[in-house]
């Protein structure tokens, strides 16, 4: 568990955010440019010191203002990823990988160099210097050194955000896998919501230096805060479940959200945990239940609530316990006579829905982070 | 003899020079490491002043920096008067005080040169450093010094040619003592004071442009190798 509470004024900012953090996990700090991001990843590494607050993660302080308690940087074992890398140019990959792991000698180092050089793909970039890598290359090798320093806490601040479209897409499939091998919990900042539901868990929305909501992703989603901060192209619910079916020759997988069966065209094995994100703009509301239509899934649901936005209203329907958005236009709900309570039925494509795996079945590598986990 | 070859005094010379030269660039250098880092990274009261300070040699006459040294190093001058009775060691007319004077004149050029380099270090990755666990000490020596090595060797460089060519501060300060002080410059002008003297003041004039023009070609060079070895 990480527990976050800090106050502290910065040039116009005045930031106050207080938060805690599922560990291991992944935690996401989302919020717009300006919002207070870098402030929180300064307070959290301990580049900044809060006027006043608490940062304690597991049964360790590492700051406390009642107490008096600061500790230094270079004891706290946060390591760092930054949007430019920052790896040191004087020294070779290998070098830039071993330079924490040479400095905390005296912990415990569950992470192994080869697991990770092999985890990272790396094996042949140890001989190259920081200017013969690729943008993509050097956040990899900048997370390996952030690994082998045996952190309790990985801080990834924008790691993806200086590269172009190809880049993320390299470096991304490496951090879902970091995420579900390693047991150290990770808070990764990000101005992007789609990668924000590619790896968080859990979701702290920053906004003019505070936090608008905190909690999990699916949860998070529902937020006007975010619908306000990140805009229609994010708008949209998460459904979690187990693949319980997979027709190879359709491509089309039966995944099972509680009481709810979604039916999406995303790869996937049986037992496999997949993370749906269903766009609002991709649902489609009729008052009768329709057979012959293209869509695979036609759930009935129930009006919760409807959130007016700019030229269109934001519904939030109840499907069997789960929460579904779904983005219709004023005249829609005038005409359909769409109110709160009112039973309808909601056409979700099956290519529509976007679906990850979230998580293995198999066991994490016994090696990697036990103790820090643990911490 | 061939007018061409240096004579025995003029080689004497020319080692001299580049005695006195080493000397001077092996003291300065680790002071002008810390002053540079110092005026570089720390913000104090008093900085600009200090910064002013360290670079009045260049625009001072050299012959005012000989003058204060020895008031402030001559055998009865606060400083060379307690080495002298503490150590036993006297810089007035001797190599180590031609050395010293040359330190002096060239400190801002080293100072300069480090200066530059440090504020090319991104100050990231310091604080990279830090979070993976690295104490003050030990970030300068693993980050922030190799960063500043090409500024660092630049910099001894061009002190070393610069020291070769010193004269005013010498002159003033150690005198002009054959195979004591006496270093190319300072033969030069004797020679020129010397009846009959001019091709030897010749020759020596050539070898202070060959060693001048070797300084700067191997700082160049020097800056050339490392810029390829960083990728900058």
């Amino acid at each position: 568990m990480l527990e976050f509470q800090a106050t502290v004024r910065r040039g116009t900012l005045d930031l106050g955010v207080e938060f805690s953090a599922p560990a291991p996990g992944v935690t996401a700090l989302f919020g717009r440019s300006g919002a207070g991001k870098s402030t929180v990843v300064a307070l959290l590494a301990g580049l900044l010191t809060p006027e006043r607050g608490r940062i304690v993660i597991g049964d360790q302080t590492l700051f406390d203002s009642a107490r008096g308690i600061n500790m230094p940087t270079e004891e706290r074992a946060i390591a760092c990823v930054f949007q430019d890398a920052r790896l040191f140019p004087h020294l070779d990959v290998r070098g830039n990988l071993r330079y924490g792991r040479q400095r905390v000698r005296d912990r415990p180092a569950p992470i192994n160099e080869d697991e990770v050089i092999e985890m990272l793909g790396l094996a042949r970039l140890l001989e190259r210097r920081a200017h013969q890598l690729s943008g993509g290359e050097k956040q990899r090798v900048s997370l390996g050194r952030a690994l082998l320093a045996q952190p309790r806490l990985l801080l990834l601040d924008e790691p993806l955000a200086s590269l172009d479209a190809a880049r993320r897409e390299e470096v991304l499939p490496y951090l879902e896998r970091l995420r579900d091998e390693i047991r150290i919990p990770i808070v990764y900042v990000s101005h992007a919501f789609d990668e924000v539901l590619r790896l968080a868990e859990h979701v702290v929305l920053l906004e003019h230096g505070g936090v608008l909501a905190s909690g999990p992703v699916a949860q998070i989603c529902l937020e006007p805060a975010l619908h306000a901060i990140a805009g229609e192209g994010v708008m949209g619910s998460v459904l979690e479940g187990d693949v319980v079916g997979y027709e190879i020759d359709e491509g089309l997988a039966t995944v099972k959200c509680g009481e709810l069966m979604l039916r999406v065209a995303v790869p996937a094995a049986p037992r496999e945990r997949l993370r749906i994100f269903v766009p609002a703009g991709d649902v489609v509301i009729a008052l009768n239940e329709v057979k012959d239509v293209s869509t695979r899934n036609v759930l009935p649901v129930e009006i919760v609530h409807l959130e007016p936005l700019e030229g269109s209203v934001l519904l939030h329907l109840d499907v069997r316990g789960r929460a579904l958005l779904a983005r219709v236009t004023h005249s829609a709900v005038r005409e359909l006579g769409l109110a709160e309570d009112v039973q309808c039925y909601a056409l979700v494509k099956a290519v529509a829905a976007q679906g990850r795996r979230i998580e293995r079945r198999t066991e994490p590598r016994p090696g990697l982070g036990q103790s820090a986990g643990a911490g | 003899m061939s007018p061409y070859a240096l004579s025995p005094g003029e080689w004497q010379a020319f080692w001299l020079s580049l005695d006195v030269a080493a000397r001077s660039v092996f003291f300065s250098l680790p002071v002008a490491i810390l002053v540079a880092w110092v005026l570089a990274r720390r913000r104090f009261l008093g900085r600009t002043f200090v910064d002013a300070f360290v670079h009045l040699p260049l625009v001072l006459p050299p012959v005012v920096v000989g003058y204060f040294l020895l008031l402030l190093f001559g055998t009865r001058g606060p400083i060379g008067g307690w080495l002298k009775s503490t150590f036993d060691l006297q810089l007035v007319f001797t190599t180590a005080g031609a050395a010293l004077a040359t330190a002096v004149m060239s400190f801002p050029l080293v100072v300069r040169a480090i200066r530059l380099s440090i504020e090319n270090i991104d100050p990231g990755l310091e604080d990279v450093a830090r979070t993976l666990g690295a104490r003050a000490f030990d970030r300068f020596l693993s980050v922030t010094l190799p960063l500043m090595a090409p500024g660092i060797l630049v910099g001894a460089v061009v002190a070393f040619s610069a020291s070769l060519g010193e004269f005013g501060a010498v002159i003033t300060f150690a005198s002009n003592i054959p195979g004591e002080t006496q270093t190319v410059p300072l033969a030069l002008y004797t020679a020129l004071q010397t009846p009959n003297g001019d091709v030897a003041a010749a020759r020596l004039a050539v070898l202070s442009v060959v060693l001048g023009l070797a300084g700067l070609l191997t700082s160049e060079w020097i800056a050339r190798v490392l810029r390829r070895r960083y990728g900058r």
